[in-house]
């Protein structure tokens, strides 16, 4: 069975997904109304992973609500938390309740989290991972046994094209295409020209790119971003944009903001999608659509 | 090659000496005096510290290389004032509270916790340098383990946590990607970066881990 996603990928339009956080706990109203927001408006919606190393609600979990919703999920994997024979576990599971996509990611580091004393496994890395998916699709598992009822998912990675140093990055987002990864989610982009260089490169490798687009809800955060988080790379212009907005339309500009990166993105046909993150402000990604004229 | 420690703190001594009130304090002249954890300057400070804490002292000395075959004979040199202790302390690495609890029967507990095998990179600079995994790659990956160097062991290039060539955990840290791919770059060598390393192998010597020379 083809996921819905995977035939939004090779239909050539211009893909969405966004993503939703599940909670710490097992109230899951917010979650599940963020889903209700979502699910009509986008091609999938990723459930993030213990994100920022955060012991939350199960990505398995908020996939499956998606599902009962009738959404389709793209479950995001990270190596941090299991060794591989709980990830190859959880992949029969996931294709067993009928969740068609995978975001495989090597996770952030155990200490950045709110668990420091955890152990971090990556016993397996994100393109081990991917390999692993290929290779159980194929009907083995990683001891080399064979599978009775294979997997069969739609998978894919990150890549930042903003990492500095860059090369090292290109050389592991190549290995990642050559695993198998048939789409990528960028970490937040926002120099555009720096992200057509990237795209440049990325076109001769045959896979999708879905710029990511994080919403910026001040100033002040994307200074913060800037300065603090690995990867993203906010332009001064855009910070000036926003401290010269007054504080009660911030929010607004930052729709804006992003609503005009997408709407050049498609328009100039540079990528294949766009990954869209609000991290807490899902309910203003219908009006972030609105603003892109999608 | 050293045996990394740190001092465990006032209060972790107290709680592993509880109940013991009589000490025998032993450093290391090796590893230890090195990293100013267990030599003899810290041996007499710590004797100081046992008495304020309202311990008895039997007696103290310091092991050449507690490590080795030679710490049963210094132990037995001063037998009369362990066998008058409650306990040995020990100021020398791990390897040494082995080797001390072969002989004489007496507790031995530890007053430093022992780290890391490293290298002095620069006169009081130890870094770790090898994880001992048994399967080494460095050379593939221009003589920097990724295994130690990178924080998530990752052995097929950089997570996406990289920092300006840092490390997403540590921004005093280099990043082991960046070096890596640094080293091998200037050495002409980057199709191995470019290799696929499969999943490590954990088997490839089962715990606990020992060899015969015969
Ligand atoms: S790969 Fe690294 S940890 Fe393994 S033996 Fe070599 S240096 Fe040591
Ligand atoms: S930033 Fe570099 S050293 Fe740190 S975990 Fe990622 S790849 Fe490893």
């Amino acid at each position: 069975m083809v996921s819905r996603f995977k035939e939004a990928l090779n239909s050539g339009k211009f893909v969405i997904t966004s993503e939703v956080a599940p909670p710490k706990g097992t109230n899951l109203d917010k979650m599940r109304h963020h889903i209700d927001i979502l699910k009509d408006k986008v091609d999938a919606i990723n459930v993030t992973d213990h994100q920022s190393s955060v012991m939350r609600f199960p990505s398995l979990g908020g996939c499956l609500a998606i599902k009962e919703k009738g959404g389709e999920a793209i479950l995001q994997m990270t190596c941090r938390d299991r060794n591989r024979m709980a990830l190859e576990a959880d992949l029969l599971f996931a294709h067993s309740r009928g969740i068609g996509n995978v975001l495989c990611l090597t996770g952030d580091a155990v200490p950045v989290g709110d668990h420091k004393e955890a152990k971090g496994v990556f016993d397996l890395d994100s393109l081990q991972l991917l390999k692993t998916i290929r290779q159980m699709a194929a009907g083995q598992d990683l001891g080399g046994n064979k599978l009775e009822g294979v997997i069969e998912f739609c998978a894919g990675a990150i890549v930042t094209p903003e990492a500095r140093p860059i090369e090292p990055q290109l050389i592991k987002f190549e290995k990642k295409v050559e695993a198998g990864a048939e789409f990528f989610q960028t970490q937040a982009i926002y120099d555009l020209e720096n992200f057509a260089r990237f795209m440049e490169y990325a076109r001769k490798l045959k896979t999708k790119i879905l710029a990511g687009i994080v919403l910026l809800s001040s100033a002040r955060m994307a200074k913060y971003m800037t300065e603090n988080v690995p990867g993203i790379f906010v332009p001064q212009n855009l910070i000036d944009e926003l401290a010269a907005t007054p504080k009660d339309k911030v929010l607004a500009k930052g729709i804006e903001i992003a609503g005009r990166t997408i709407a050049t993105l498609k328009k100039a046909a540079i990528c294949q999608g766009v990954h869209i993150m609000a991290i807490g402000k899902e309910e203003v990604v219908p009006d972030i659509l609105a603003a892109a004229g999608l | 090659m050293k045996s990394i420690t740190k001092q465990k703190t006032t209060e972790e001594i107290q709680q592993g000496l509880k109940g013991l009130d009589r000490v025998f304090v032993v450093g290391c002249g090796t590893c230890t005096t090195m990293t100013k954890t267990g030599g003899i300057d810290q041996v007499e400070e710590i004797k100081g510290r046992l008495q304020q804490m309202g311990k008895r002292v039997t007696g103290s000395t310091v092991i050449p290389t507690a490590c080795d075959d030679m710490t049963e004979l210094s132990l037995k040199e001063n037998e009369q004032f362990i066998r008058s202790a409650d306990c040995i302390l020990s100021l020398a690495c791990a390897l040494g509270v082995h080797r001390m609890s072969l002989s004489l029967g007496k507790p031995v507990i530890p007053g430093v916790d022992t780290l890391f095998i490293g290298v002095e990179e620069t006169p009081g600079f130890f870094r770790e340098a090898c994880a001992q995994c048994g399967q080494c790659i460095l050379g593939e990956t221009a003589g920097i383990c990724p295994i130690t160097a990178c924080h998530k062991g990752l052995v097929n290039g950089p997570c996406g946590g990289t920092n300006n060539g840092r490390c997403e955990v540590d921004k005093e840290k280099d990043c082991a990607w960046t070096l890596i791919y640094n080293r091998l770059n200037a050495q002409g060598r980057l199709e191995l970066m470019h290799r696929y390393q499969p999943p490590r192998n954990h088997h490839v010597a089962l715990k606990p881990r020992a060899v015969k020379i015969v």
